[in-house]
C-alpha cells in the first residue's frame, strides 16, 4: 500500500498550517435554502451558480469506495437523483460510467466527480461525490481520488460481505486518515444478512456495529440517512481563502475543443478566469479560461465573490477554497496537467502539495498495427486515448517481424484489455498484441553490458531485450500482495492454486465462522494473465482477490522462444520462470497446433530456451484439401470462397514458409485467459 | 433444374423443396417457357449437351422431360449426338419410368446409389412426379448407411436401379459413391469400391462428404453425436479409391469423376472448361453471354431460389433470373483457372487464349512466382500442354488455387 503511506504522510502535513478551528474561508453567510437551490437546479446549464451559497463550512468531499458489484454507481445514481442533480428515471444507470466500455462491462474505468446540492435542516450544502473506479487495476486512481477527499462511504454487500477489495480499499481511506462511513447495502436481497457484514467490519475494521448503515441503494431504502451521515461524520475541508493558492491536480480529461480539462481540488485560496497560474511541476504559466463544477457535466460557475455580481456580468468565474471542480487554463496536453501537480497563483509561489507518483505499469506488451500502412491511423488513435489515459505508458519499440510499433505498459490485464476494447470502439482499430509480460529486472555482471546500459540493473519489459545469463549476476521478478477473501469451503483448492503459482503464504485470517482472509506473496507474472479466472472458477466465483505492489525478489529466470520450422515466433516469445518453462512450452505449442491450419508440408512447433528444445508439437502437412462437388451451381460460392483465402494469404503473418492467421497467436494468448 | 424430393436427405443442403403436391403442369410451362427465354437471349445456335439436375428430377414424368427437350430442339439445334443427362434415384427409377425417360430423350443416366431410400415408408407421394434432371448419383451401397444419410431406398433397391439403368442406357450410366462417413473405415469402404467396381457401367463419381451448414447429418457430427472419420484417414480413402478405380481403367479425368472407353460426362466437363451454359429452374446458374439483348461479356446468372417465387416470374416475365453480374476478364481467368485445374488434362494453351488474348499461361505462371515454387514442390505441372495439376497435386488443389490466385491477380 504504498501509494496510501504516501497519501497519509500528505494529508498530515497539509493540515498541520491549518489549525482546526481557524477562521475559515468565507463569512459563513447561508442564503436560505430551498428556493434558491430550486431555482438552481432548474437552472442548470443555462445560468452560471452562485457558489458563494457554498462557504468551505457547508462542503463535504467525499468518495464512495466498494468491492466491484457491491452496488458503488447504484447508490451514486440514488444520490445523484434524491438531490435532484439528475433528473429521476428508470434510465440512471451507471451516470457517472461514461465510457461505453464501462457500461459494457459494469466497471469503472475513469474516475468522475460530481456536485450534489443539499439542504439539511435548513443549511445548504454543497456535497461533492468523487467516483473512483472498482478493480484492483485501478487502485491507483483510487488512492488519487481519495486525495481530493475528507471521507468515503464504504459500500459493502449484504449478502457476499468484506470482500478483497473492501479491505485493499478501507487501508486506502483509512491510512489516508478519512472519515468511513459503513454502509450495508441490498439489504432488500433475500440473503442479505446485514447483521454478520456489521460483525465483519466490526472485527476486520474495528468500527461499531452500530455505525453501520442498512440499505438498498437499488429501492432508495435509507439513501437519505447516508447523506445526513456525510455530512455529519465527514469534515468540511480545511483550508483559508486568505491563504495564497493551492489547487491539486487529481485527475484530467482532454476534449477536443476545449483541451485539457483538469480536476482540481483547492486547499487554499481561490481561483477565477482570468488569474495567471503556474504548475509547480512544469513552471508553465496558464491563464484561466473557465472554472466550474461537475454536475456530473461540466457547468461553469459564477463569479460572485463578496460584492456580488449580476448574473452574467462578466463571465469571470471563482472557485473557492475547499471545494472541488474543474478548470480549463489552455493546457494543450494531459502531460501539462500532471496528476498529483500544484497550481498557484503566478508570483504568488507555494510550497507544493506532495503529489503521487506516476502510477506503475504492471503489465507490457507489445502494440503494433495489422497492416503497416496504419501505423500513423494507429499512432494518431494511441495518442489521443493516452490523452484520456495517463497512466498508460508507451515507448515506440519495432519488431522485425511485426514492424513497427509500441511497447505500451497497462496497471493490469483488465486495463490493457480495456485499453484495447477503447481503441477498438472509439477508433475503429484493430491490433497485434504481443503476449503480455511483467517488468522484471536483470543485475549485470558484464562490464561491457553495464556501460552499455550506463547502469548495472536494467528493467526488462520486452522479452527481445532479455540478458544472456552469462552476463547477469542476478535476474529479479515483481511481487506483489495479494488478498484473497474467500468462503472457507475453498480454502483447500485455493491453496494449492496460490502454491502452483509459486506463491508464498503470509497470513491467515477467519474474519467470522464462514469467512477466511488469506495473505500470500506471488510473482507478479503468476497473476497477471489468468489468476482472478481461476480463483473465480474454482470457488464459483465466491472469492475475491486483491493486490498491491510488493517490491522485486530474485528468480530463476529464463527466455522461452516458439519456433515453428525453426524459426522463432517473436510474439509468443516470453520470459517466464525456470519452473514453469516446460508445462507452459507444451501448452503454448499444443495451443498452437489448434490455431495453425494444416498446409502442405509438415511443421514442427517447438518451444525451445536457447538452443534447447522443451516442447514439440507436429502438425502434419495436408494430405488432401480438395472440394468434392464442383459444378455449375457451386462455382459462383466457391470462387467467393477462394478469392477470400486468396485476400487472406495476403495478410497471413510468414514465419519463414510457414503461413500463420494473423490471429492466431492473439487465439493462443487469449484461450490461456478463458482456460 | 427439378427442384422438388420426396424426402429430405440429411447431408444435402441443395435448393430443393418436399411438398405434397407439385402442380406439375405448371412447372414443366414455366421450365418449357424460360428454356425458350434463355436460349434466345443466348443466340446459342447450337447445343453439346442437357442435364436435368435437382431436387430429385428422375421424380418429374417423362412427358416433362420431352417437353422441355422440345422446347430446347425448338430454339437451337440439339443434334441426336448432344448427351442427354437424368439425375435419378434408385426409388423413383424403375426399369418402366426408366424407360418412359428414355422415350422422352434421356440418354444418359447418373444414379446415386448410395442415394437409395431406406424403406418403403408410405411418404407423401408427390403428385406423379416425372423426373427432369438427368444423373443418378450412386452413393452407399449399404443399408446401415443408407438409413445414417437419410436416403429411401436399400442397397438391394440400388443395387437393382443400377442394373436397370445399365440395360437400358449401356456405357452411359453413371454411379455416385460417397465416402467419409460417419463410422466407415478404410477397410468398409475398400469393401464397397469393391462392390461398386463389380455393379458400375464406364463412369464413376466419388464424393467426400462434406458437412454442410444447416444439415441435419452436419449438426449430429459438430453436436459430437457422430464420429467422422480423421483427415488423413479420408486421404486414404480418396488415394485407395483412385488406385483401384484407375486399376479397373478408369481414367481420373476430374478431381471426383473417373471415366473408361470415353465416357466422359461431356455436360460436366463444360463446366470445368468454361463453356457457356444457361440454367434452367429454380436455383439454377448459368454462365454466358446474352447476345440476344446485345450483351458482350460473360454473365454470371442465377435464377429465383424459391419455386412458386420462380413461376410467378416466368409467368410474368419469361424467366425467373433474379441475379446477373457481368464477370470482368480477370474474374472469367480465375474461374478458368480454379476449374480448369480440376480436370487432368488442366489448362490448355488454347484454352487460356481464348480468355487472355494477350498475357499467356507461360507469362503469368511461368515467371518466377507461387506457381513456380509449387512446380518445384511437384504439386503443378506447366509444359506444352498447358498448366495443370500432378498426380500428388490434385488431391491438394484448394491449398494450390489460392497461391495461383494471388499470382494472377498481380498480372
Amino acid at each position: 500500500m504504498a501509494l496510501a503511506g504516501r497519501t497519509a504522510a500528505w494529508w498530515a502535513r497539509l493540515r498541520s498550517p491549518c489549525p482546526a478551528a481557524a477562521p475559515l474561508c468565507l463569512p459563513p453567510w447561508l442564503p436560505a435554502g430551498p428556493v434558491a437551490c430550486e431555482r438552481l437546479y432548474s437552472s442548470r446549464g443555462k445560468e452560471k451558480l452562485d457558489m458563494l451559497m457554498y462557504p468551505v463550512e457547508s462542503i463535504r468531499n467525499f468518495s464512495i469506495i466498494a468491492h466491484v458489484d457491491h452496488g458503488k454507481s447504484t447508490l451514486a445514481d440514488r444520490l445523484l437523483e434524491i438531490t435532484g442533480t439528475i433528473a429521476k428515471t428508470d434510465r440512471n444507470k451507471q451516470v457517472l460510467d461514461k465510457l461505453q466500455v464501462e457500461r459494457e462491462r459494469g466497471i469503472t474505468v475513469k474516475a468522475q466527480s460530481a456536485s450534489i446540492f443539499y439542504n439539511h435542516e435548513g443549511v445548504n450544502y454543497l456535497l461533492n461525490l468523487i467516483d473512483t473506479p472498482g478493480h484492483v487495476d485501478f487502485s491507483y486512481e483510487v488512492s488519487r481520488s481519495l486525495s481530493a477527499c475528507q471521507g468515503v462511504i464504504l459500500v459493502v454487500d449484504a449478502n457476499e460481505g468484506i470482500q478483497a477489495q473492501t479491505v485493499a480499499n478501507f487501508y486506502l481511506a483509512f491510512e489516508a486518515q478519512l472519515a468511513i462511513i459503513p454502509v450495508i447495502n441490498k439489504i432488500d436481497l433475500k440473503n442479505a444478512d446485514p447483521e454478520r457484514v456489521e460483525k465483519q467490519i466490526e472485527k476486520l475494521f474495528d468500527i461499531p456495529v452500530e455505525e453501520c448503515v442498512r440499505i438498498s441503494a437499488k429501492q432508495g431504502t435509507n439513501v437519505e440517512k447516508v447523506l445526513q451521515k456525510v455530512i455529519e461524520k465527514i469534515p468540511p475541508p480545511q483550508c483559508n481563502t486568505a491563504d495564497p493558492l493551492k489547487a491539486l491536480v487529481f485527475d484530467s480529461t482532454f476534449d477536443h475543443y476545449r483541451g485539457v480539462i483538469a480536476n482540481i481540488a483547492l486547499f487554499g485560496g481561490e481561483i477565477e478566469k482570468g488569474h495567471k497560474i503556474v504548475s509547480a511541476h512544469t513552471k508553465k504559466r496558464y491563464e484561466v479560461n473557465e472554472v466550474g463544477i461537475l454536475t456530473p457535466n461540466e457547468q461553469p460557475t459564477h463569479k460572485l465573490f463578496q460584492k456580488l455580481a449580476p448574473y452574467g456580468s462578466s463571465g469571470k468565474k471563482i472557485r473557492y477554497a475547499g471545494q472541488v471542480g474543474y478548470l480549463i487554463a489552455g493546457m494543450k496536453e494531459v502531460t501539462e496537467a500532471q496528476i498529483g501537480d500544484t497550481l498557484f497563483l503566478y508570483k504568488q509561489p507555494v510550497e507544493p502539495l506532495p503529489g503521487f507518483k506516476s502510477a506503475k505499469p504492471m503489465v507490457f506488451a507489445g502494440m503494433y498495427p495489422v497492416d503497416q500502412t496504419e501505423y500513423n491511423n494507429l499512432k494518431s488513435a494511441l495518442e489521443r486515448l493516452t490523452l484520456n489515459d495517463s497512466s498508460v505508458t508507451v515507448h515506440r519499440d519495432s519488431s522485425l517481424a511485426l514492424g513497427a510499433g509500441w511497447r505500451l505498459g497497462f496497471l493490469g490485464l483488465l486495463h490493457m484489455e480495456v485499453f484495447n476494447q477503447r481503441l477498438e470502439q472509439e477508433y475503429n482499430m484493430s491490433v497485434i498484441l504481443t503476449a503480455p509480460t511483467v517488468p522484471y529486472k536483470a543485475i549485470l555482471s558484464s562490464a561491457k553490458l553495464i556501460k552499455e546500459y550506463g547502469k548495472a540493473e536494467i528493467t526488462i519489459i520486452n522479452p527481445a531485450q532479455f540478458p544472456d545469463k552469462l552476463s547477469v549476476s542476478e535476474y529479479l521478478e515483481p511481487t506483489v500482495l495479494g488478498t484473497i477473501v474467500t468462503p472457507h469451503e475453498y480454502i483447500g483448492k485455493i491453496i494449492a492454486l496460490c502454491q502452483d503459482r509459486r506463491a508464498v503464504q503470509k497470513d491467515m485470517l477467519y474474519i467470522d465462522e464462514r469467512r477466511v482472509m488469506l495473505k500470500y506473496l506471488f510473482p507478479l507474472n503468476e497473476i497477471v494473465v489468468d489468476f482472478y479466472d481461476a480463483l473465480k472458477s474454482l470457488s464459483s466465483g465466491y472469492a475475491s482477490f486483491d493486490y498491491e505492489d510488493a517490491g522485486y525478489q530474485a528468480a530463476d529466470l529464463i527466455k522461452m522462444d516458439i519456433l515453428l520450422n525453426g524459426n522463432p515466433v517473436e510474439e509468443l516469445s516470453t520470459i517466464i520462470h525456470n519452473d514453469k518453462a516446460y508445462a507452459t512450452g507444451k501448452f503454448l505449442c499444443e495451443r498452437l497446433k489448434d490455431a495453425i491450419p494444416r498446409q502442405l508440408f509438415e511443421i514442427a512447433i517447438q518451444a525451445a530456451i536457447g538452443k534447447k528444445i522443451i516442447a514439440r508439437e507436429t502438425l502434419k502437412a495436408y494430405r488432401k484439401n480438395v472440394v468434392a462437388k464442383c459444378y455449375g451451381g457451386d462455382i459462383t460460392r466457391r470462387m467467393k470462397l477462394l478469392k477470400r483465402q486468396a485476400e487472406g494469404k495476403k495478410l497471413m503473418r510468414k514465419i519463414g514458409n510457414v503461413e500463420v492467421p494473423r490471429d492466431a497467436f492473439i487465439r493462443v494468448l487469449k484461450r490461456q485467459t478463458d482456460k | 433444374q427439378w427442384p422438388y424430393c420426396r424426402k429430405r436427405c440429411s447431408y444435402c443442403n441443395f435448393n430443393k423443396y418436399v411438398v405434397p403436391a407439385v402442380d406439375e403442369a405448371a412447372v414443366r410451362a414455366c421450365l418449357v417457357r424460360e428454356a425458350r427465354t434463355l436460349l434466345h437471349l443466348s443466340q446459342v445456335h447450337s447445343i453439346t449437351s442437357v442435364f436435368f439436375g435437382g431436387g430429385t428430377p428422375s421424380l418429374a414424368s417423362p412427358r416433362t422431360i420431352g417437353a422441355v427437350l422440345e422446347a430446347v430442339a425448338g430454339a437451337a439445334h440439339l443434334p441426336a449426338s448432344a448427351e442427354v443427362t437424368l439425375e435419378a434415384n434408385p426409388g423413383s427409377a424403375g426399369t418402366p419410368r426408366l424407360a418412359g425417360f428414355r422415350e422422352a430423350g434421356i440418354n444418359r443416366l447418373s444414379i446415386g446409389v448410395q442415394v437409395r431410400e431406406v424403406l418403403p415408408r408410405p411418404v407423401r407421394r408427390s403428385s406423379p412426379c416425372p423426373p427432369t434432371a438427368t444423373a443418378l448419383p450412386p452413393q452407399s451401397l449399404d443399408d446401415a448407411e443408407l438409413r445414417l444419410l437419410g436416403r429411401e431406398h436399400t442397397a438391394a433397391e440400388a443395387r437393382g436401379a443400377v442394373e436397370a439403368a445399365r440395360g437400358l442406357f449401356p456405357g452411359r450410366t453413371s454411379i455416385d459413391l460417397l465416402f467419409g462417413l460417419p463410422g466407415q473405415s478404410q477397410d468398409t469402404w475398400t469393401r464397397q469400391l469393391e462392390a461398386a467396381l463389380g455393379l458400375c457401367d464406364d463412369h464413376v463419381s466419388l464424393y467426400q462428404l462434406t458437412l454442410e451448414r444447416g444439415t441435419v447429418l452436419a449438426a449430429q457430427v459438430w453436436g459430437g453425436a457422430l464420429p467422422v472419420p480423421p483427415q488423413d484417414l479420408l486421404a486414404d480413402m480418396y488415394q485407395r479409391a483412385r488406385a483401384m478405380l484407375v486399376a479397373a481403367g478408369f481414367r481420373h479425368y476430374e478431381v471426383s469423376n473417373f471415366a473408361r472407353k470415353g465416357a466422359l460426362s461431356t455436360h460436366n466437363l463444360s463446366y470445368w472448361q468454361a463453356e457457356q451454359y444457361i440454367g434452367v429452374g429454380p436455383g439454377a446458374h448459368g454462365r454466358f453471354v446474352p447476345w440476344g439483348e446485345g450483351g458482350r461479356s460473360r454473365e454470371a446468372r442465377v435464377q429465383t431460389l424459391e419455386p412458386d417465387a420462380w413461376m410467378r416470374e416466368v409467368q410474368s416475365h419469361g424467366h425467373g433470373t433474379r441475379r446477373r453480374v457481368v464477370l470482368s476478364p480477370l474474374e472469367q481467368l480465375e474461374e478458368v483457372l480454379a476449374l480448369g485445374l480440376r480436370t487432368d488434362e488442366g489448362i490448355t494453351h488454347e484454352r487460356w487464349r481464348q480468355f487472355s488474348p494477350h498475357l499467356s499461361l507461360e507469362a503469368v505462371f511461368g515467371v518466377p512466382g507461387e506457381a513456380k515454387d509449387l512446380q518445384q514442390q511437384g504439386w503443378l505441372v506447366l509444359d506444352c500442354g498447358g498448366l495443370r495439376c500432378s498426380w500428388e497435386g490434385l488431391a491438394l488443389l484448394d491449398s494450390l488455387l489460392p497461391d495461383l490466385l494471388c499470382q494472377l491477380q498481380r498480372c
